[in-house]
């Protein structure tokens, strides 16, 4: 008979309840004339996987270790259902992290690992047995409580890091890449696996990555750091469709940019005025159109309403699964354009030399201003 | 098989020979001295010879029917005990709290742990003598694991520093991220990994302080006279054989100590 | 808007930082009383005279023949000691460490054995060793080589023997390792550019293992300049080492003034020569491993 760990799932979708779990303000960390952590605030809604996103040396990790307080931020505060965590200890935080080596006690079987943080606070050994079996069953390895570690695979291990992190039933788990070790079909199992346990438990859990196919895959919501700052926060969608900057739009997905001007909430290519959907925000210094691959296609006929780029066919890359056009546009730069592999398309697929018409529909012409 | 190579910048065997010989020569004229006092201790006749003509054990029933040296083996050991005892937590602790501190106090701390061995001997025993005679300690046990304590205190925290060197310490933080304060992660996850390393450093303390002649000749005699201080004043004096069944015994315990520790280590991967 | 905390945070590091240290005091407050105390308290008494009062009579005083005579016969068997350990065991290290590891590590319990011995213990041996009716006399005579014992104890030529003994493995333990940690490749790649073995060895791999050597050379000297042990015991008084006068002027004379002065003078040849290495390698390469 197999016990499930009691919490609340919660149903993570638009019409969720959106309490703030956490509330990180004015967090700000420097070594020297380094700034790791620059004013960083962000709210973390109950019950939601939030993934922190960015290039190493971001301060994503600066800001985990803040979080489960390893590292002591020069100012700010992290409140955590109410309560201030800022200057408490990292043992007193009732927090659940799993490292990126998973950090598992190798003189302990998997059973006494998983255990540990449930004696640290002093439970009854009944109750202590129940938990693990209930934690490790979660995990779906109930079978290997007897084991010692260096018995376990990868995979294995990850699974009983989240089993120990998870038990002793903390207020929010921190994750520092922890898949990171894992070969590439594992890690996108894990990936999956990950984000049906989340939908089952709910617990608030914080991601670090700086594979932004991972984040995107497994969060609710994307906070984009870099240089220490939040670039973005949204949802994995909102991030790759309205990117808000040119960093933001470079480091998810692939695009090119072509520069713009920008003038009372409208753009310009080459001096031809685009169709928005949404007036631009124009910022300081130079801003760019964004394109994705896929959002381009072969302009059939006259184009109505749609924003139209002239240019010649470099090459034809075969892909498998696609077809990237290598464009040549007026202005000697190259746009990448990705058509899916389907019959009809490779039919009609063009010669290199082609003089071709592109279009791009409003809704897909975004603008960034390149500021952070 | 001379002609064969040796090495990948072509050198022969035979063109090594030299080396090989010589190699052998100074190992052996490493090693042979202290093992070759070994069969001569149980040397029949009056003098020590090699090979020994007869064979006896009247050197070690000397060394075992005397009082004044079995009184200065029971100090040695003792204190050797003591200093064990005392030096291997104060070091322990004194690597951990290192290990984990980042400020310059910490680098200062380890720069005057490691003085002991920097210090000439000579001048930390009459150092000592001094301090000892204002208090009155001089001749005595305490003064003697003090003054070994303090000579050991480095090659704990070496031994201990280099365990810990290859120790993962997120463990460490994971058991504090589970709930555990400094000294529960430290009793908990970090202590019961390095135990060999602590047994180790205990030995290296023990061996140290049981060899330790120089601050024994100072601080040590009269009724708390160590071994190694009978024995040099024996020496001073003239070549006792008996002293060849005691050095004897002292190498057979060094070497045992030694291969106790490579193998250790050779567990440990 | 949350008031800034920069001051709760930084009181809350500063007393994060002494409870880390903490579990080091004691260990610091051994090495304090005992050493660095009596250390300062002997560098003071070295500054005044028989009558109390702030002088340098002491430090003068070694300027006479008797003192120079003891700091040039330390200096000298000093640098025999030293050399003498370089020429046997530059060999004996360069060969264990270019041996299959396995092998290696076997030759070097030959090193480590004697390393492990009671200097006391060794130097009984060599005494034993080197009599007239000795094991290395009577050897000799076998082979014919004398007709007379040689006089090998109880003069320089048994303190140098009995010395190098001790110190060899100081030397040849940092060296080894040194050798060791030294890349395969670069002598591969040397062959590969052409040069023969004694080309290779000489103009890649003795500049490469230069600060191993000159570390354990170091090393070696300053031990050595602070022995007392083998050179009393196998010196027959004949041999005057620095240790030696100190240890006398204690004994003896009861004359601290004397012996702290030439103590501090030993202290800061010592920490001169190990700062002048650090200097000349690097910090982590005196104590690190290489």
């Amino acid at each position: 008979m197999t016990t499930t760990i009691t919490m609340t799932p919660a149903s993570i979708s638009e019409t969720a309840v959106t309490r703030p779990k956490l509330l990180i303000r004015n967090l700000h960390k420097h070594y020297g004339s380094y700034r790791a952590l620059d004013d960083v605030s962000l709210d973390v809604r109950d019950g939601e996987f939030l993934a922190l996103l960015g290039p190493s040396g971001s301060g994503k990790t600066t800001l985990l270790m803040t979080l489960a307080g390893f590292t002591r931020p020069d100012s700010g505060s992290i409140l955590m259902d109410g309560q201030e965590l800022v200057r408490t200890p990292p043992h007193r935080r009732n927090i659940g992290m799993v490292f990126q080596n998973y950090a598992l006690f190798p003189h302990m079987t998997v059973g006494q690992n998983v255990a540990y943080p449930l004696k640290l606070r002093k439970m009854a050994r009944p109750e202590i047995s129940r938990l693990v079996a209930a934690a490790l069953h979660m995990v779906q390895l109930g079978h290997v409580e007897e084991r010692r570690i260096d018995a376990l695979s990868g995979g294995q291990r990850q699974r009983v890091a989240l089993a120990r992190a998870m038990v002793f039933e903390p207020g929010m788990l921190l994750m520092d890449e922890p898949l990171s070790a894992l070969d590439k079909k594992l890690r996108e199992h894990m990936q999956i696996e990950l984000r049906a346990l989340h939908r089952r438990l709910g617990v608030t859990t914080i991601y670090v990555t700086h594979d932004q196919r991972e984040a995107l895959t497994m969060a609710d919501r994307i906070a984009v750091i870099n240089h220490g700052k939040v670039a973005q926060l949204d949802t994995p969608r909102m991030l790759y469709e309205r990117p808000r900057s040119k960093f933001v739009a470079d480091f998810i997905g692939e695009s090119s940019f072509l520069p713009v001007d920008v003038s009372d909430g409208g753009a310009s290519l080459y001096g031809v005025p685009l169709h928005l959907a949404e007036p631009v925000r124009a910022g300081h210094g130079p801003h760019f159109l964004v394109l994705r691959p896929e959002k381009v296609d072969l302009a059939a006929g006259p184009a109505a309403g749609l924003n139209v780029i002239e240019g010649a066919l470099l090459d034809v890359v075969y892909q498998g699964d696609s077809v990237i056009l290598q464009v040549r546009l007026p202005d000697g730069s190259t746009l990448a354009v990705r058509q899916p592999a389907r019959q009809d398309l490779l039919a009609a697929t063009p010669e290199p030399g082609q003089a071709l018409r592109l279009a791009l529909h409003p809704e897909d012409t975004v603008i960034v201003g390149d500021a952070a | 098989m001379l002609k064969a190579q040796a090495s990948d910048t072509g050198i022969t065997h035979g063109g090594r020979l030299w080396l090989y010989v010589a190699t052998g020569l100074v190992l052996a004229y490493l090693v042979l001295p202290a093992l070759l006092i070994v069969p001569m201790s149980f040397s029949g006749s009056r003098y020590l010879e090699f090979p020994p003509r007869s064979w006896s054990l009247q050197w070690y029933q000397a060394y075992f029917g005397s009082p004044e040296w079995q009184d200065a083996t029971i100090v040695s050991l003792e204190a050797a005990a003591l200093t064990t005892l005392v030096s291997v937590p104060l070091g322990l602790s004194a690597c951990y709290a290192l290990r984990l501190t980042t400020s310059w106090v910490g680098r200062a701390v380890g720069v005057a742990l490691s003085l002991p061995m920097i210090v000439p001997v000579i001048f930390i025993g009459i150092g000592l003598f001094f301090v000892y005679a204002r208090l009155g300690i001089n001749n005595t046990l305490l003064g003697i694991v003090l003054g070994h304590t303090l000579l050991a205190l480095p090659f704990v925290v070496i031994t201990v520093e280099a365990g810990l060197k290859s120790f993962d310490m997120n463990q460490e933080m994971a058991a504090r991220s589970l709930g555990a304060s400094r000294a529960r992660a430290f009793f908990d996850v970090v202590l019961p990994q390095i135990k060999l390393v602590i047994i180790s450093a205990a030995l290296f303390a023990f061996i140290t302080s049981l060899d330790e002649v120089v601050v024994a000749l100072f601080v040590s005699g009269g009724e708390n006279a160590t071994l190694p201080r009978l024995m040099f004043s024996a020496l001073r004096d003239e070549i006792d054989p008996t002293i060849a069944a005691i050095s004897s015994l002292l190498t057979v315990i060094s070497v045992g100590v030694l291969i106790v520790v490579q193998v250790m280590q050779a567990r440990r991967g | 808007m949350t008031a800034v905390n920069t001051l709760e945070l930084s009181r809350d590091t500063r007393r994060e930082r002494v409870r880390l240290l903490l579990p080091s005091g004691p260990g610091f407050a051994v090495v304090l009383l005992l050493l660095i105390l009596p250390v300062g308290w002997l560098f003071l008494l070295s500054l005044v005279d028989g009558a109390g009062h702030l002088s340098l009579v002491n430090y003068e005083r070694l300027l006479q023949p008797l003192y120079i005579r003891t700091f040039i016969s330390t200096l000298e068997i000093s640098a025999i000691v030293t050399g003498a350990c370089v020429l046997l065991g530059f060999p004996v290290a360069y060969l264990l460490s270019q041996l299959p590891p396995w092998l290696g590590s076997l030759g070097m319990i030959f090193v480590l054995i004697p390393f492990w011995t009671s200097v006391l213990v060794r130097t009984y041996a060599w005494l034993v060793l080197l009599q007239r009716r000795g094991l290395v006399n009577n050897l000799l005579l076998q082979i014919g080589l004398i007709t007379e014992p040689l006089q090998l104890v109880y003069n320089m030529t048994g303190t140098i023997i009995g010395m190098t003994h001790v110190l060899l493995p100081f030397l040849i333990l940092p060296l080894y390792s040194s050798m060791r940690a030294i890349n395969g490749d670069y002598m591969r790649a040397a062959a590969n550019c052409g040069a023969g073995p004694t080309k290779a060895f000489w103009g890649i791999f003795m500049p490469l293992c230069t600060p191993g050597l000159t570390s354990g050379v170091i090393l070696v000297f300053v031990l050595c300049m602070g022995f007392y042990v083998t050179p009393s015991l196998l010196g027959g008084g004949k041999v005057s080492m620095w240790s030696m006068q100190i240890e006398s002027n204690i004994a003896l004379y009861s004359n601290w003034g004397a012996a702290s002065a030439l103590g501090v003078l030993l202290l800061v040849v010592t920490l001169l020569l190990l700062w002048g290495v650090r200097r000349l390698l690097g910090a982590d390469r005196v104590y690190g491993d290489a």
